[in-house]
């Protein structure tokens, strides 16, 4: 990859909105149900129209989720799945479309540390990071040496993080600024929250980069609903369990498949007007 | 691309709340304005006479403090030299983890919140914060592995009684780091009315510092009571090490003390070389747990492996920021104690002298009896962080096997 991670995901963005909808943003575990089901899952995500791809790397302590997505980071562990396949899924797709790995700080500084994650990281084609545990202020070193290696480091912003600290946040971000849009780990809610609108409104009148939102979003209509005040739309739990109840893998990479289309038709003229 | 590569914001690095590298915030950004809010709250508390006058009082007439100093004669002979136990175990609730829950409860009442969390490995924590509570009217939710549920049926029995609700942890060992992380996982979900009285001096800052300064009443005590019995410092202080609260409790009243020997006790398990310990500032490595960067049992690729020992409350893979710096700066020295050295001490203790340790105390006597024996001067204080009756159906069933 030539471009630096922060202009390869402008770029998806911008493609997004030229047509008049926010960027589709699917997770996936990498290595859960098993490797060649979550390879084949992220092939789906492409095929279904996702617009940038959230990859995780399994960590057997994640704070930031819930029981969804903790449960499917067990597994892949239990089955041996480590930084290196993550990195295997990440190269077969990040060609199509852009990939954000998220991953603990852990993952981050162990082994040779965040330089030689990044590059590994960066030789995979990922374009950016999301440390769900490295908050602003923790460990700026982290974020500097991720940057410098070319990788957009997103940061989240929460309904709790004040005013000040927003405008900090989106100081540092660069791809774009990850809004969670509940207290709590992540996991499907049944409504999107009231407060919504005006913390997005607050963040990207204070951000240069796209907001998009994650945390919650379960459904191709809860999609479209966020999708009408963020520049993009994260789902996680809900696909992941997708994946968890589909039995198989041709199963698993269709349904995940058949709910992009259905959520990318959901979206379509969300951001026109 | 952005303008902001042309001109970096500068951002402070947080250096409050470190010891050394180790410490501070690896949390989700959700919880950072709790920590704020909670590090400023303790910051005010600690300076309004009210508040202080409150909980020297709930110490001395509900906890029971000072506990005494008592120089253990039998011990002392066995040994070959002075030992002094610190009785933390005649403290209300058995156990020095009262100082830190009623500290934490008064606090989080000053911060107008109406819920309270914790989560225990013994119980002894979870039982601290369900009489706290039940002392001053407020509800209580503990988070407990199922696995220490099963071994620590007890202290299950006892939170229930006071009125806290029990809810098992299921995930991975089910035992003390699954329950942390399922605590923290409901503090995040409902941090606007929950404070997390966490039971340890782990976790994100300010908890360590927090926990510390709950728990130094130990440590102020022992100095000043050592003072008194022989006229001069101990030569050395010995506490067990888990998490580390009774330790960092203990030696913060002779930190400054450079003559005094500070010797945590970590727990070997089945040995360090079998990899099934709980004794990461010995085996383990530099990694994040729980929000703080420490000495960690983990991995390769930085996934937190399950520590292992006969003991709930030392099996745990992580332990306090502040160990760790001591232990990198020489000021503490921490060494560990095998499964079986530690029922063997168990034994020992309560036939000596008639005091039945906590299965964590009891790794700070079996070294004490043991290798402890050699080297040092002066006399020493030894930590009894808490009782064991909790112990018994858990020593009496590994006894028969």
């Amino acid at each position: 990859m030539s471009e630096g991670g922060p202009a390869t995901i402008a770029a998806a963005f911008r493609e997004a909105e030229q047509e008049g909808r926010p960027a589709l943003m699917p997770y996936l575990m990498g290595g859960f149900p098993d490797f060649e089901t979550s390879s084949a899952i992220a092939r789906a995500y492409v095929e279904g129209g996702a617009d940038l791809i959230e990859l995780g790397v399994p960590f057997s302590d994640p704070l930031a989720d819930g029981p969804v997505i903790h449960e499917a980071a067990t597994r892949a562990l239990a089955l041996g799945i480590g930084l290196g396949d993550v990195l295997k899924i990440c190269a077969e797709v990040s060609g199509d479309v852009p990939v954000i790995l998220m991953a603990y700080t852990n993952m981050i500084l162990s082994g040779a540390g965040p330089a030689d994650f990044a590059s590994r990281a960066r030789e995979a084609g990922a374009a950016g990071v999301i440390v769900p545990d490295l908050p602003l202020g923790t460990d700026e070193s982290i974020r500097s040496e991720l940057e410098a290696a070319g990788l957009s480091v997103v940061p989240l912003v929460a309904p709790t993080t004040e005013p000040g600290r927003r405008q900090g946040i989106c100081g540092v971000a660069t791809g774009f600024v990850y809004v969670v849009s509940d207290v709590g780990t992540t996991g499907e809610r049944s409504e999107v929250p009231a407060h919504l609108a005006e913390l997005v409104e607050d963040v990207s009148a204070r951000s240069e980069v796209p907001v998009a939102v994650g945390f919650g979003i379960g459904s191709p209509e809860q999609a479209a609903e966020v999708g009408r005040i963020a520049d993009g739309v994260i789902i996680g739990s809900r696909l992941v369990r997708l994946v968890a109840d589909a039995g198989g893998r041709e199963a698993a990479a269709t349904a995940a498949r058949d709910f992009l289309v259905q959520t990318r038709e959901a979206l379509a003229g969300a951001r026109v007007g | 691309m952005s303008a902001r590569e042309t001109a970096p914001e500068q951002v402070r690095e947080e250096r409050e709340g470190r010891f050394g590298p180790y410490g501070g915030r690896y949390v989700p950004e959700t919880l950072i304005p709790a920590l704020d809010e909670l590090r400023d709250a303790w910051a005010e508390a600690r300076e309004d006479p009210a508040f202080i006058s409150r909980l020297e009082l709930l110490r001395r007439d509900f906890i029971g403090r000072p506990t005494p100093l008592y120089l253990a004669e039998r011990l002392s002979e066995q040994v070959g030299r002075k030992t002094y136990l610190k009785r933390e175990d005649l403290a209300h609730t058995g156990a020095h983890k009262i100082n830190n829950a009623i500290g934490q409860v008064l606090l989080a009442l000053r911060m107008g919140k109406s819920r309270i969390i914790a989560e225990t490995g013994a119980g002894q924590h979870g039982v601290a914060t369900a009489t706290a509570c039940a002392l001053l009217d407020t509800e209580c939710v503990v988070y407990m592995g199922s696995e220490d549920i099963r071994r620590q049926r007890p202290n299950v029995e006892r939170m229930k009684l006071m009125g806290a609700e029990i809810v098992a942890v299921e995930a991975g060992a089910r035992t003390l780091k699954e329950a942390v992380s399922a605590a923290i996982r409901d503090w995040v979900a409902n941090v606007a009315d929950t404070h997390y009285v966490i039971g340890s001096a782990v976790g994100p800052a300010p908890f360590p510092d927090l926990v510390r300064d709950m728990q130094r009443v130990i440590g102020d005590e022992s100095r000043e009571q050592a003072l008194a019995a022989e006229g001069a410092l101990p030569g050395r202080v010995i506490a067990c090490v888990g998490g580390g609260s009774n330790a960092i409790g203990i030696f913060a009243g002779f930190l400054d003390d450079e003559e005094v020997s500070l010797i945590g006790v970590e727990a070997a398990g089945e040995g360090l070389e079998s990899g099934r310990h709980g004794a990461p500032l010995s085996g383990g490595t530099t990694s994040v747990l729980h929000g703080s960067l420490s000495a960690v049992i983990a991995d390769g690729e930085g996934q937190i492996m399950e520590a292992h020992s006969v003991s709930a409350g030392l099996d745990y893979p992580g332990v306090g920021p502040e160990h760790a710096w001591l232990r990198d700066t020489g000021r503490a020295t921490y060494v560990s104690v095998t499964d079986a050295d530690a029922l063997a001490a168990f034994r020992d203790l309560s036939r000596l002298e008639g005091i039945i340790p906590a299965l964590e105390t009891a790794h700070a006597f079996a070294w004490v009896t043991d290798e402890g024996r050699i080297g040092g001067s002066g006399y020493d204080v030894v930590s009894l962080s808490g009782r064991g009756d909790k112990d018994l159906a858990e020593v009496l069933g590994l006894e028969s096997v």
